[in-house]
């Protein structure tokens, strides 16, 4: 899978607080939800972003609550991937499981912009920033946890599993 | 002979039927218990619909209507609507109706729900909390939580330990807040990501309950995976009388190996606060600048057992909380509500001009019962402090302990117990 989109660049520690405010979690429609992604860290994400775009950002993206409504949130917003130095270990698995692509680089310096075009294939393992020219390797999935992304989510691969099971 | 393991390596390798397990390597375990909450529940249901017509245990399924109740508005209410009729069809053992409920993570422990050696999944991030009693216990997402309700087990990437040696004994108007605030102060909140905190050495055996509940609880506040303790006379205690079914505790190994030690004096620690807008940002309180408040709220899964309210209620016995203030006290489950009836808590925060809530997540999370204006400041003993968290953007909340918070409703600014009492 090969997707090319705009970078949207934020910082460190990127909560869940600020990807959803809890003040809209009386629902679970993630396409009403999308409507107030990264609200309280950026107001001009939800009337700006564009399907296919990418959010890059340094450490730690999606600390605090476990709540699924973040990443079903970027995803519904139209968020191809998110690429981060790191990822909260909730977060990271939640998007695994709703078929959200996350891209861990390590920590280090990422010398990508905000606006740049990224260019990912997930399937070769490499990304380049069209902007720069550079390019980078994309770490493979570990063990099953391929198996759940290349289903689609861990729903998918439940009822693959169950299905076997039968 | 199998290698040497942690207590969460113990735990794991028995619930993935192996004999040894290692950082790094992913299992599938078995699932003593899987929880959900009003908010996570809803999008849970919806999915495991769509995988099954039954859970795989009603009596390993506990939901807890806690975050948006008593219902704050109409959405809410359908959601709580959606768990409800979900746990009658499914005929859920472990449903906690408004009334009946408490906080999950104040409840579960109370109610003799989790138990040592055990694996739970909450889709809550606060689930770490039973680490408290020895069990292995993690936040997830509600996609886990539909899958776990239909198959019973889940997927873990066994993690690395961080061992915590507590050595000493916390003097007097410091609790299991500062220490976990001193320990996220010290490793920041992505010090312990991907990671289990094992707490040990001699310092825990002074350690209540209550402060391991707390401090457990904000493990993930450290990005940790869970927060577990040893199990010891003082866990046996607690769940005697709580706990009806037979479990198998766990001891870490010998030997056992642990990426990094960090060591903690207890005897030093000295109420601290965390700065908005990140937990780590830990100073003592005793060097804050003179900062006026506007709301303190006393409670939540971090700080809402009796106790806590304890500490409170020597705080304000014959104290007026500060006429710039807002207190807002919130037991964290009935049967805590009903002890601080019984033990006169309740009438020293009414008598001391504080509000009194029925149990709920409430204002923590930004939800209702306590939202802030713009500009507004509270002092929390809730567990995050991130911008927006507990209503304006431009809002901020000071992380603290029960008797800081106390302490700082009654003088209407950052203030340590000593000031008052």
């Amino acid at each position: 899978m090969r997707f090319t989109g705009k970078v949207w660049r934020y910082g460190d520690n990127v909560d869940t607080d600020v990807i959803i405010p809890a003040r809209y979690l009386n629902t679970a429609d993630m396409k009403e939800l999308a409507l107030h992604a990264m609200e309280d860290i950026d107001p001009t994400f939800a009337g700006k972003v564009k399907e296919g775009d990418m959010i890059v950002a340094g450490k730690n993206f999606g600390c605090g609550s476990s709540r699924e409504h973040a990443p079903g949130a970027l995803k519904a917003a139209g968020v191809a991937c998110v690429v981060a130095e790191s990822f909260a270990r909730i977060f990271y698995r939640n998007a695994i499981n709703i078929g959200l692509p996350l891209i861990e680089l390590g920590e280090g310096d990422i010398n990508i912009k905000a606006g740049d075009m990224l260019a990912v294939d997930l399937a070769a393992g490499q990304a380049e920033n069209l902007a720069s020219g550079e390019k980078f390797a994309i770490p493979a999935l570990p063990g099953f946890i391929q198996d759940i992304a290349q289903a689609g989510g861990l729903v998918p691969y439940t009822q693959q599993l169950l299905a076997k099971k039968k | 002979m199998a290698r040497a393991m942690t207590m969460t390596e113990k735990i794991f390798a028995a619930h993935a039927g192996l004999s040894e397990v290692q950082p790094g390597q992913l299992i599938k375990a078995k699932l003593d218990l899987v929880l959900g909450n009003d908010i996570t529940s809803p999008p849970a249901i919806k999915e495991f619909e769509q995988i099954s017509d039954k859970v795989f245990d009603k009596d390993k399924i506990v939901l807890v209507p806690d975050h948006f109740t008593p219902n704050k508005d109409i959405k809410s209410a359908e959601m709580a609507k959606t768990m409800r009729e979900f746990a009658r069809k499914q005929n859920i053992t472990h449903y906690f109706e408004v009334g009946r409920m408490g906080i999950e993570h104040v409840l579960l422990p109370e109610q003799g729900l989790v138990a040592p050696g055990e694996v739970i999944i909450g889709a809550d991030s606060h689930t770490c909390t039973y680490g408290a009693v020895g069990a292995f216990a993690t936040g997830v997402g509600s996609t886990d939580m539909a899958c776990a309700m239909a198959t019973g087990e889940t997927w873990f990437k066994v993690p690395a330990s961080i061992k915590v040696e507590l050595t000493g004994k916390l003097t007097k108007w410091v609790s299991g807040k500062d220490v976990v605030l001193t320990l996220i102060g010290m490793i920041g909140v992505d010090g312990a990501r991907y990671q289990s905190l094992e707490f040990a050495g001699p310092g825990v055996a002074s350690l209540t309950m209550t402060d391991r509940l707390t401090i457990s609880n904000m493990a993930i506040e450290a990005g940790a995976k869970n927060g577990i303790f040893p199990v010891d006379s003082i866990t046996e205690q607690y769940l005697t009388g709580r706990v009806k079914r037979a479990y198998t505790p766990v001891a870490a190994d010998p030997g056992a190996e642990y990426i990094r030690t960090i060591t903690i004096n207890l005897e030093k620690l000295t109420p601290v606060v965390a700065l908005p807008h990140l937990p780590e940002n830990v100073r003592p309180v005793s060097e804050m600048a003179l900062t006026p408040i506007n709301q303190v709220i006393i409670g939540s899964c971090t700080n809402g057992r009796i106790e806590d309210l304890a500490q409170a209620a020597a705080i304000f016995d014959g104290k007026q909380v500060h006429e710039d203030v807002r207190a807002i006290i919130i037991p964290g489950s009935q049967d805590v509500y009903l002890e601080a009836v019984k033990l006169g808590y309740v009438e020293i925060f009414v008598k001391a001009g504080a509000v009194v809530s029925t149990p709920t997540c409430g204002p923590c999370l930004g939800g209702h019962m306590g939202i802030m204006a713009k500009g507004e400041r509270a002092v929390a003993t809730t567990n995050r402090n991130f911008r927006g968290r507990m209503g304006h953007v431009d809002s901020e909340v000071y992380l603290a302990s029960p008797a800081v918070a106390a302490a700082s409703a009654v003088l209407g600014r950052i203030a340590g117990p000593e000031e008052v009492a």
